[in-house]
């Protein structure tokens, strides 16, 4: 008689269901809707080269001692530098990084002595081509360009 | 393989992998096969060769660390440590107590990783689909800390030669004691759903057996090794990076057959959080890093240095020549060596127990083919 009601009334459903149910509450989704809901990632994430400028007056940090170049495991930093006559030190005239190869190690970003080259939070590289991937001096200091789509 | 049996019409050699999913990467094994029965294997590797040991020669001592993270990559942490304790044994240093409780913090959440994902895709391929996607909840925990510690979650590259780089951040140990509360509780429901399932226990009891004196043969170590009751743990053996400071046990069961290596794997989860809880409680203060000259530059000499990584005895000897970059560095990997004993554990079974036998030795071909 009990069999009976318990399978009138779909008890064993139920009870199936609450477990469903209670592992419905928001705490418990780990799915993330990517594009429109953006990933927090850690602040020590190692993401996309950055060459910082310096806010008052624009000019780049880099001091241009190539020690990024030579900490780099897969030599992947090209800096070039011409001395300066007036002031007798080095000026950045190009900083080349090729994030194709890049393992995102970090050791360039260590090795950096006035915290001029930092690998940021920012995760998304992807570009239409492969010379993209190569980021130059303007690309590193005002973040990617958007790449036009050619057909 | 010998050929001779080919003579036999009944035979017939079938190529598992490298694209089948449940051989957990590249790894190609032929089969030769009766009907079900596997009558020989043999395993076809290398897809995966980066040439590892052979870039370490053209790297400084440094630059090689993050190459090392690439081997094993479910448990890069091991990896790390593995290099780091090697180098520093070069160089006569030490890690300072602070470096080393947070070094073993690492490690043992990264065995519990790797672990989670060995049990999460060995119970997939046995027809379990629930488990990975518990595993993977958990394993989750884990590596957010592992990157809100070093900013990545997989190759971390988290130790540095002689310490380690980054202190730890705020809030650390209140989320390593939350997943070391948590986490216990969870290995109960993975064990509910599978310890005593008929199914489970059906697919895995009396499945490629290896004896202890078969596993020395081999030179099988890890959980393969104490799931035929042999209580052999570098940890405790040879400790390294202060786990002699800790209380743990070796957990070891008779039969050595798959089921076995199942419950060893399972305890050692536990085992793990036991190692955690205690150095997280006494963590030391002070410095993260020891001694170490800015270019690294080991005096010519050489040095082997093995700890127990989540599969097993992981090995680095490396040489130096007295110059920034190292002469040679040979990896034991663990997941080389006990895939040898495949074809031991497979022979006379069947074509579905080769997918269990893979499964459960927990190999990463990025460490076999290095």
């Amino acid at each position: 008689m009990v069999k009976l009601l318990r399978k009138i009334f779909l008890v064993d459903l139920f009870t199936g269901l609450m477990v469903t149910f209670r592992n419905q509450r928001p705490k418990y989704i780990y799915t993330e809707q990517y594009p429109g809901e953006r990933p927090k990632v850690a602040e020590r994430y190692r993401g996309a080269p950055r060459l910082n400028i310096n806010p008052e007056n624009g000019e780049t940090l880099c001091i241009s001692c190539n020690l990024c170049a030579l900490a780099c495991p897969e030599g992947l930093i090209v800096v070039t530098s011409e001395r300066n006559e007036q002031t007798k030190r080095k000026d950045l005239t190009t900083f080349t990084y090729d994030t194709s190869r890049c393992m995102f190690c970090g050791l360039c970003e260590d090795a950096c002595p006035v915290d001029a080259l930092e690998l940021t939070q920012d995760f998304e590289l992807a570009t239409y081509t492969r010379e993209g991937q190569i980021w130059d001096r303007q690309m590193l200091e005002e973040g990617p360009r958007p790449t036009p789509y050619k057909c | 393989m010998p050929d001779s049996t080919f003579l036999d019409s009944t035979e017939l050699v079938l190529n598992m992998g490298p694209q089948h999913p449940s051989t957990h990467g590249v790894l190609r094994v032929i089969l030769k096969l009766d009907g079900e029965k596997v009558m020989g294997t043999s395993c076809v590797i290398g897809y995966l060769h980066r040439g590892v040991e052979k870039i370490a020669e053209n790297r400084t001592w440094a630059q090689f660390n993050p190459y090392v993270d690439r081997m094993d990559y479910v448990a890069a942490v091991s990896n790390g440590l593995g290099y780091c304790l090697a180098v520093e044994k070069l160089l006569g240093v030490e890690a300072p107590p602070r470096a080393q409780a947070v070094r073993v913090i690492l490690t043992e959440l990264n065995r519990i990783a790797s672990h989670l994902v060995w049990l999460g895709t060995h119970a997939l391929d046995i027809g379990a689909i629930t488990p990975v996607f518990y595993c993977f909840r958990e394993r989750e925990e884990a590596l957010n800390i592992f990157e809100k510690y070093c900013g990545a979650r997989l190759t971390t590259h988290a130790f540095r030669i002689g310490g380690l780089l980054y202190e730890t951040y705020d809030g650390f140990e209140r989320e390593v004691k939350a997943f070391c509360k948590m986490f216990p509780p969870k290995v109960d429901e993975y064990e509910e759903l599978l310890t005593n399932n008929r199914i489970w226990a059906g697919r895995l009891k009396n499945v490629g057996v290896l004896t202890a004196d078969e596993c020395k043969e081999y030179g099988v170590t890890g959980p393969v090794l104490r799931a035929a009751g042999v209580k052999w743990d570098l940890r405790k053996a040879q400790p390294y990076s202060g786990y002699e400071k800790y209380d743990f046990e070796i957990p070891t069961r008779e039969n050595g057959d798959t089921y076995d290596r199942y419950i060893v794997r399972m305890r050692e989860m536990r085992q793990a959080v036991r190692i955690i809880e205690q150095a997280v409680e006494g963590m030391p203060e002070g410095p993260i890093m020891g001694k170490v000259p800015k270019v690294i530059k080991p005096p010519v000499g050489e040095a082997y240095v093995s700890i127990e990584a989540p599969k097993g005895e992981l090995g680095y000897y490396v040489v130096s020549d007295g110059s920034v970059q190292p002469y040679r560095v040979r990896v034991r990997p663990p997941s080389f060596v006990n895939l040898q004993a495949l074809d031991r554990m497979v022979r006379g079974g069947l074509v579905a127990d080769v997918v269990a036998v893979i499964g459960t030795l927990d190999i990463v071909l990025g460490e076999v083919d290095r």
